[in-house]
């Protein structure tokens, strides 16, 4: 736990493990971690401390984009390495593995999803393997990414990119965009809108209607976000309650929770798949 | 939690992920499973017609069996009855040899006999000749009495 000198209080060591490591610009004016003052124009830095906050929107949350684009990458290279070398013989092992997860995610894909977009799937994959890798971190014990980063000199280090609502919101609005512009391709913008105002009233209550399903439209990609970061945060905080234990008693507690864990992190990675594919669904459908 | 620039950052990197999954991803491999499909179904067809061959072949080859074994038995028929009248005519021609060699036979010991009757015959004529000879003591005129012998041998 002593990340830093071992001089940590618990509630320090807490949220020092609970912030990112974030890059942004301190305007003009701001006090300093240190107690001095920024300059004229302002600095860009990384925070320390609280500062992340006095940054604003214009900071981004170095590790968060690390680690989501190192796992990214790290799918697309394993499944495209076996798309290149499919072969509709014999499959070999990782082959297998990888055949596995696709039918899987095509089986959910034709079971939810009627109509025809060869974007559909894919979508789901990426979502699927991707937030299953990044839940995945959670599973490396809290202490040992940021205490090689701290030994190279980076203060703050978190490595679960669904514990950080800027993630799984980036992905909730991307779905969002997605279900915003196949509602509208497929049943024009005058029946979208038709949609939004003419259910579940009948036109007479026109504003009724409107306010109810935009609350319902609003609330997918709100609740994809806060759920799965929810969920992730929880799971994470528990892990560092845990690691605040003695060494030798953490794994009466950690090891329960980690297996437990294992089903939290496909679950979620599952969840987010299936509304996604099921808003999808809903954009083509008329009501 | 602060919503910053992160949120963008990772709605671009999630929009490159998926372009490039529906690109390089997706389509290369659910390719191979439907071939893989398509060879698994064309392989149990195949298993099912060879099945109906074979037993098609089957079917035939005791049909071919059963038409041999009946040809057969009826070659043995033949044989059997071809081999009877072989003996048969063997037989028939063994007597008919053995009925031809009696009669020669036959007709010879006749014809011998005849010669050596003929022969005692002339042997007599001269015999009682020459007796009549000598009981008579006389010279009989063999001409006028030549006649008369044959006669007598003739009767012998």
């Amino acid at each position: 736990m002593a990340s830093e000198g071992g001089t940590l209080t618990s509630s320090e060591y807490i949220s020092h493990h609970l912030t990112n490591l974030t890059f942004g610009k301190l305007s003009e004016g701001t006090t300093r971690y240190d107690g001095s003052v920024v300059g004229e124009g302002g600095t860009w830095t990384f925070a320390h401390g609280t500062e992340a906050a006095d940054m604003g929107f214009w900071a981004i949350n170095v590790d968060t984009m690390g680690w989501s684009i190192v796992l990214g990458v790290l799918f697309l290279w394993l499944f495209s390495k076996v798309a290149k070398t499919a072969t509709s013989g014999v499959p070999g092992s990782t082959q297998n593995f990888v055949e596995t997860i696709i039918e899987f995610v095509d089986e959910n894909v034709k079971g939810i999803f009627h109509h025809k977009n060869p974007m559909i799937a894919p979508l789901s994959l990426t979502i699927f393997v991707w937030i299953f890798l990044m839940n995945t971190m959670d599973l490396i014990p809290v202490d040992w990414i940021p205490f090689i980063a701290s030994e190279m000199g980076i203060s703050y280090m978190k490595v679960v990119p669904t514990t950080d609502v800027n993630a799984t919101a980036g992905m909730a609005l991307s779905v969002f965009a997605l279900i915003i512009y196949y509602s509208i391709k497929q049943k024009g913008l005058g029946g979208f809108l038709a949609e939004l105002s003419f259910q579940p009233l009948g036109k007479w209550m026109l504003p009724f209607n409107l306010f109810l399903e935009l609350v319902g439209l609003l609330a997918k990609p709100i609740s994809l976000a806060l759920r799965l970061f929810g969920n992730m945060y929880a799971g994470e905080m528990i892990f560092i309650l845990i690691a605040l234990l003695p060494f030798w008693a953490q794994w009466v507690l950690s090891v329960p929770w980690a297996i437990f864990h294992i089903l939290v992190i496909t679950l979620q990675a599952f969840i987010f798949m299936v509304l996604t594919i099921v808003y999808m669904a809903m954009a083509y459908d008329h009501h | 939690m602060n919503i910053n620039l992160t949120i963008i950052g990772q709605a671009i990197a999630f929009f490159i992920f998926v372009v490039f999954c529906m690109k390089y991803v997706w389509p290369p491999i659910t390719a191979a499973l439907a071939e893989r499909k398509k060879k698994i179904a064309e392989g149990l067809d195949a298993a099912d017609r060879a099945e109906r061959d074979l037993q098609l072949a089957q079917e035939k080859a005791t049909e071919n069996m059963r038409k041999g074994k009946e040809e057969a038995a009826a070659i043995i028929e033949q044989a059997n009855k071809r081999a009877n009248q072989i003996v048969e005519e063997a037989k028939e021609k063994a007597v008919e040899e053995a009925g031809r060699v009696k009669a020669a036979a036959t007709a010879e010991l006749e014809q011998e006999v005849n010669q050596a009757r003929e022969a005692l015959r002339g042997q007599v004529a001269t015999l009682a000749l020459s007796g009549a000879e000598k009981i008579l003591e006389a010279s009989i005129d063999e001409k006028a009495h030549a006649q008369l012998v044959e006669k007598l041998a003739a009767e012998l």
